[in-house]
């Protein structure tokens, strides 16, 4: 087997930079257009209505793409997890580029330290200290129930410091057990045997039971919390599902992408099709999981959980929005991905990848924004801008990685069985 | 059944034989009728020339039927022949109709891919499968080749099955 390394021309690092540099100029133009408008609401908030300022909405953009990132940085680490743990061996030549993904974990983690108390206040309302105050006239008993938490070991109001010591804690496990998988499965590269796939069998149990219960509390703390009152006990496995299939398209549309420009000489066909079935097949799980919490809620049609989607399906600013959410990442990929030669043409996969990813984006979008934004939400320029310059972000430190070492292990013990994979 | 045909049955004592035995034959200009294993054998459609079957167009016709089954069935209940309100939703609460619409979609696509490959299996209830050996079921793979259907020689398809690592050679009419 020949060791192949991916080069990241400096023409793949200039367009990954315009990238950046075109999302900041939107951003900008974005700032500008939305603080006009935020002027233009000020003579309406005579009416007694707190004036909307541009930095909400900018802060409610930076924690939905800063989640969303984190999210598929964790996706990739799980899913090379996964693939030790279930024992899979098609996956050998193509598992080291989800693995590089978690090389943003620790600047996710930094960043979401960083917008948290850049925004709090304007993105979770239980951070009020006024709540917590029963003297106040603002005070809600519900949130001063949950006070415990977020805030134990302190009360109600001060510093969060159990939420803090959660994302803290979650971010540290996440990146200490990726850098010893990425060691260990570096270090099998060198050595071949199988002494070391043992190895990364038992860390990845670690891994994925650790991942289970953090990723669900995560997005209890980091996106159901914006609407404090609401609760559901999907909502985990909601945003795992969303971050999953973003990931797996991501993954597919790597390989995709680096097949076409003649690397992974191990990859053929017969991958390409499976990487197409979990997109296609986690689609549809997300679309279950979507439906299993919104059908329960519409059909007991109890207010404070009812609440949720009217402020989105029945909701003129969002309304299409939310339908829209439900044709990218449930119908087209659905109808695309249906037959077996679409899913083993890398055409179809080079469309309905980043239409999947956009879309579960969009997903986070409708999740975090009705809630924080109300009625100012929309989709514009600083939207677009922002995502462009995460999105560059998060594939330059990935790309970056990626050439730092070779592209699949030839020593993988798997890599004859996966040579020979045949569907 | 009087359409009875002579099959010459080729036995094969190992599937990577078999493999090779299946080209050979073809190359020798030979139509093979049908070939049976005890378990699946990878990469023998290929040799044999099998196109993909048809059969996950007729699960989706079928999951289709089972769709519109499904609604035409809801909405003619609940909200053309006697409407209702439950739940105070509308007369068309098309949420609530999508778990029975999912259920028999998936039933009917099921069904309806078990049944039709049953019938064109010939392993229909009132269908004669066609048994040219008893030890397919245990141990042994076997090649079936309609005399009727071939131009060449019996004799010559012997010998060829011979060479192409038949264990042994039976004539059977089925």
């Amino acid at each position: 087997m020949v060791e192949e390394r991916f080069d990241f021309t400096p023409k793949a690092k200039k367009n990954l930079f315009i990238l950046i540099a075109v999302g900041i100029v939107l951003t900008v133009l974005g700032i500008i257009t939305v603080s006009m408008g935020g002027g233009h609401h000020e003579l309406e908030g005579a009416a007694g209505e707190h004036a909307f300022h541009w930095t909400k909405r900018l802060y409610a953009n930076l924690w939905i793409d800063n989640v969303f990132f984190a999210g598929i940085a964790l996706i990739g680490v799980l899913f090379f997890a996964i693939q030790y743990a279930a024992q899979a061996g098609w996956s050998a030549g193509i598992k080291r580029i989800p693995l590089t993904y978690g090389y943003w974990i620790p600047f996710a983690g930094i960043l979401m330290l960083v917008f948290f108390f850049l925004g709090q206040h304007d993105l979770f309302h239980w951070t009020h200290h006024d709540l917590y105050d029963p003297s106040s006239h603002e005070y809600d008993s519900i949130i001063a129930g949950k006070a415990g938490y977020f805030f134990f070991p302190l009360h109600g109001g001060g510093l969060p410091v159990f939420f803090l010591a959660r994302m803290v804690i979650f971010f540290a496990v996440w990146y200490m057990l990726f850098l010893k998988l990425k060691s260990v499965a570096y270090s099998e590269d060198l050595d071949g045997g199988s002494e070391k796939w043992f190895k990364l069998r038992k860390l990845s149990a670690i891994f994925i039971i650790f991942f289970a219960v953090s990723s669900s509390m995560s997005a209890w703390d980091w996106v159901m919390s914006i609407d404090t009152h609401w609760f559901s006990t999907m909502f985990g496995w909601y945003n795992f599902a969303s971050w999953w299939v973003a990931g797996l398209a991501l993954t597919a549309l790597i390989v995709v992408l680096l097949k076409d420009k003649g690397y992974l000489s191990v990859v053929n066909s017969n991958h390409i099709h499976d990487l197409g079935k979990f997109v296609f097949a986690f689609s549809v799980f997300w679309t279950y999981i979507w439906f299993s919490q919104f059908l329960l809620i519409y059909y007991a049609n109890i207010p404070e959980e009812t609440i949720y989607f009217v402020e989105r399906w029945k909701n003129s600013h969002y309304a299409l929005l939310f339908y829209l959410n439900l044709i990218v990442n449930f119908f087209f990929p659905f109808l695309v991905l249906m037959t077996r030669e679409s899913k083993r043409h890398t055409r179809f996969i080079k469309v309905v990848a980043p239409v999947v990813i956009l879309g579960h984006w969009l997903d986070f979008y409708l999740m975090v924004t009705p809630g924080t934004l109300k009625e100012h939400g929309g989709i514009g320029f600083m939207e677009i801008g922002l995502l462009m310059v995460f999105l560059g972000a998060f594939l330059y430190v990935v790309l970056n990685q990626l050439s730092k070492a070779p592209l699949f292990a030839k020593n993988h013990p798997m890599l004859n069985e996966s040579l020979h994979h045949h569907i | 059944m009087s359409d009875k045909s002579n099959y010459i049955v080729g036995v094969f004592d190992d599937e990577d034989i078999l493999l090779k035995g299946i080209k050979q034959v073809r190359e020798g200009g030979v139509k093979i009728h049908e070939v049976y294993s005890p378990f699946p054998v990878h990469g023998i459609d290929d040799v044999l020339g099998y196109k993909r079957s048809n059969l996950s167009v007729v699960a989706f016709l079928f999951g289709l039927l089972g769709t519109t089954l499904a609604l035409t069935m809801q909405i003619g209940m609940m909200t053309v022949d006697w409407p209702m309100i439950i739940g105070g939703k509308d007369y068309l609460p098309v949420p609530s109709f999508i778990p029975v619409t999912f259920e028999l979609t998936v039933l009917l696509a099921s069904f309806g891919m078990v049944g039709t490959f049953l019938i064109i299996s010939n392993l229909k209830p009132w269908g004669k499968p066609k048994l040219f050996d008893k030890r397919i079921t245990d141990d042994k793979h076997i090649m079936a080749i309609d005399l009727g259907k071939n131009k060449i020689e019996e004799s010559a398809i012997n010998k060829l099955l011979k060479d192409s690592g038949a264990s042994e050679v039976n004539l059977k009419t089925l």
